[in-house]
């Protein structure tokens, strides 16, 4: 089998067990790898009703077929795991070197049960994985963690992904980092490793990636990368995802003081273009990416001055026009402490937004902020409150460390405005100015998310009509669900889907790398089958219709902005575009798969109506 | 005799991507396997990236460390490690003011850059997709110096 090890690692943390255990090629071809095979893990081991934070609870870390071979961008892997956040399926998915090297020291993926009595890291290299003690990397922040890993072991060569305190601390918002800028951010897998005492997986590898035709995969990604050069990922290279700043402004989809209005008035100040003039010292790139969109920002003056961190639109947009603030060395420094502490950005954003609403209206006190002065726009109280948050620390941090949704219910007032679906945070697009990306967000099997389909894209790009919705979105948000679905389970990065003329070529590098003959309609039947699985474990937990609906304010308030101004979203719409999705997915009114759908694509019938 | 050319690395331009090292233990070992590879990339956080290959210096240090004379110098100024008589000991790592030598995991043996000879240029150079890397004299290095730093002054002057 080329491609993968075939092999991957079973770790149970309670009893120090390690063993390997066989990937079959079966599975292999029916669920590709990343995606697919943490969907298929959790559905099958994940007992019923196991709590999240439970030793029962299985995390897993997946790579694909193509991590470690030079197809552009293939150094990714994925965390799974039951979300702490959720309670669906939790998963995130990062670049970095962690990927490769495993596949280089003999495995495709690990599969973490149990809890440790103490905390412990696991050091994977060459054949050999042990857990060894970590109480040294006890409250370390994730860049302290790695570089006191690689000193231990005298290895500088060695990738590690790791938990910060918040993880520590059991935050519902706790991510995973690895190379420093690199998050497995969503959905709390870093909680997860958290209630498991792990502190870090570090690991080395210098074994060969095994691929079919390695002659005509180097000629192909030769022709890739000077693609990845050209106009389709420009954006990304030269003002990097932040380039969206100013373009969502205009379309009055910028969300401001949490998700009120689509337009800010000082969103010049915070810009893509005003980061790379002032901000930005390097562009760097991931492990086998030729395209490079990771802008680091380091501060020379002011009150943030020596903050360093990797600003993308998500970060930046949340923790900064979402909560009023345009200071780009506030932000800059809000992205260091949410990677360094370990949580991820965008709820941290969206949980600050959403505190310094309820302290606007009233119903967070000054007393319940420990004194901070959480009105919109104030840089320096947007920082703190992020710090506290990460470290569970006052009155502030323990109301807010697991996010929006838990802080609302801790108060008793503010669920209305919590931005959240399946109480995770909404991404930095407006609701009710870009309908299509909201069915979509709510939608998603892993809480609000945007990477899931990329629906925000048919609103952007004007072909439909962002300001409503029809029975029709269903469509756009299955199709687009279904090739995000391959492409999370190769797993390449979705800034390169741009590059490829079309899905054959697509077909075409997996069948370069595997030695198979999988035709292009074949990946996206795989690419269903996958998302169907990924929802059967959620249906296995109890979800329903009423899951995949946006928060209040879209339908109960109008937007008010100069471009997006009155805008709401139809209750009634919102239901059809639902149904109309459901349908296209052949999935019955409430959500759930239908057994001739579960049956054509391979799937356990039992859970199928 | 021609003049001897280098691969040369535009640190404002090396992204850290890696790919250089995917390549050339692609051509080397007809495998992927990058702790293979003769050139070799290295990071010092937060923002420096270079990758760094055979600088064939005068008088390589390389040579002098091997205590059993299994590195020779080639016609083009590079190195070749012989391996039936390399023992795998590493003192030219530790010579080497570059860290351009590395250790074969497996074989055991050290291996060099050979600039991929009869490949017409170095294959790390032409896949470059940021166009870092460059194969280059010595004298077009300083030069090309020379232009920037003149470039810049005129910049501030105006």
């Amino acid at each position: 089998m080329k491609g993968y090890t075939g092999k991957f690692l079973r770790v149970d943390m309670t009893t120090g067990e390690i063993r390997t255990d066989t990937l079959s090629e079966e599975t292999a071809r029916k669920f590709l790898g990343g995606y697919g095979f943490v969907a298929h893990t959790l559905y099958n081991e994940v007992p019923e009703g196991a709590d999240p934070l439970s030793p029962e609870n299985v995390l897993c870390f997946w790579t694909g077929p193509v991590a470690g071979t030079p197809v552009p961008v293939s150094s990714k892997y994925i965390m799974g795991a039951r979300s702490p956040a959720t309670g669906f399926i939790g998963f995130g998915i990062a670049s970095g070197g962690p990927a490769s090297e495993l596949k280089a020291a003999g495995w495709d993926g690990i599969v973490i049960t149990g809890k440790a009595d103490s905390l412990k890291y696991l050091y994977v290299q060459n054949g050999h994985a042990e857990l060894r003690d970590a109480s040294y990397l006890k409250g370390k922040t994730t860049w302290d963690t790695e570089e006191m890993i690689r000193e231990e072991l005298s290895d500088e060569e060695i990738r590690v992904s790791s938990i910060g305190p918040a993880g520590e601390l059991l935050s519902c918002l706790a991510n995973v980092t690895n190379d420093r800028n690199r998050q497995v951010g969503r959905s709390g897998m870093g909680c997860v490793m958290g209630s498991k005492n792990l502190k870090a997986i570090a690991i080395r590898g210098t074994g060969n990636i095994e691929v079919a035709h390695l002659d005509e995969l180097l000629e192909l990604c030769k022709d890739l990368y000077q693609r990845c050069r050209g106009p389709a990922t420009e954006k990304y290279r030269v003002l990097g995802t932040p380039a969206n700043v100013l373009v969502h402004n205009r379309l009055g989809c910028l969300p401001t003081n949490n998700f009120q209005q689509g337009t800010f008035d000082r969103a010049e100040e915070c810009s893509g273009e005003r980061m790379l003039e002032t901000m930005v010292k390097k562009v760097m790139a991931c492990p086998s990416c030729p395209i490079a969109c990771d802008h680091i920002n380091v501060v020379k003056e002011g009150p943030w001055a020596g903050a360093v961190s990797s600003v993308d639109y998500e970060s930046l947009e949340l923790l900064g026009p979402n909560c009023g603030v345009s200071d780009l060395g506030a932000i800059t420094k809000a992205v260091q402490l949410c990677d360094t502490l370990g949580i991820d950005t965008i709820s941290a954003g969206v949980t600050v937004s959403w505190a310094m609403e309820a302290y606007e209206k009233g119903l967070l006190t000054r007393e319940g902020t420990d004194g901070l002065d959480l009105r919109f726009g104030n840089d320096a109280a947007m920082v703190e409150a992020v710090r506290v948050m990460c470290l569970r620390e006052g009155k502030l941090g323990a109301l807010l460390a697991d996010g929006s949704a838990r802080a609302a219910e801790r108060l008793g007032k503010g669920s209305e405005f919590a931005m959240v679906n399946k109480k995770l945070e909404w991404g930095a697009y407006s609701l009710r100015s870009l309908q299509t990306a909201t069915l979509g967000f709510a939608t998603s099997v892993r809480g609000a998310c945007y990477l899931r389909s990329g629906s925000y894209q048919p609103d952007v790009k004007g072909t439909v009509d962002r300001y409503a919705l029809d029975r029709s979105r269903g469509k756009v948000v299955f199709d687009g669900e279904n090739l995000y679905a391959v492409i999370d389970s190769m797993i390449i990065c979705k800034f390169t889907r741009g590059i490829y003329k079309d899905n054959d070529e697509f077909c075409r590098v997996i069948n370069l790398v595997t030695g198979w003959d999988v035709t292009s309609d074949e990946l996206i039947k795989t690419g269903e089958r996958i998302h169907n699985m990924a929802k059967l474990f959620n249906v296995k937990f109890g979800a329903h219709r009423t899951d995949d609906y946006p928060p209040p304010r879209a339908f109960d308030e109008k937007m008010y902005d100069d471009v997006s101004d009155g805008a709401i979203i139809l209750r009634e719409q919102y239901d059809e575009a639902l149904s109309g999705y459901y349908e296209e997915r052949r999935w019955t009114e409430d959500g759930i798969p239908t057994k001739a759908l579960l049956e054509e694509l391979g799937l356990d019938v039992s859970l199928g109506v | 005799m021609e003049a001897k050319k280098i691969i040369v690395c535009d640190t404002d331009k090396c992204s850290g991507c890696e790919l250089c090292e995917y390549v050339c233990s692609i051509f080397h070992e007809k495998t992927v396997n990058w702790s293979k590879s003769r050139i070799r990339h290295v990071r010092i956080e937060p923002t420096f990236d270079i990758a760094i290959a055979c600088r064939k210096c005068e008088e390589p240090l390389c040579i002098k460390a091997c205590p059993r004379d299994a590195i020779i110098t080639m016609e083009d100024g590079s190195v070749k490690v012989e391996k039936d008589k390399c023992n795998g000991c590493g003192w030219c790592i530790e010579a080497c003011n570059f860290g351009a030598l590395k250790l074969d995991w497996d074989k055991k043996v050290v291996f060099a850059c050979d600039f991929c000879e009869g490949e017409g240029g170095p294959k790390c150079v032409e896949f470059c997709p940021y166009d870092a890397l460059e194969f280059t004299t010595l004298d077009q290095v300083g030069r090309e110096a020379g232009v920037k730093a003149f470039k810049r002054i005129i910049e501030e002057l105006e």
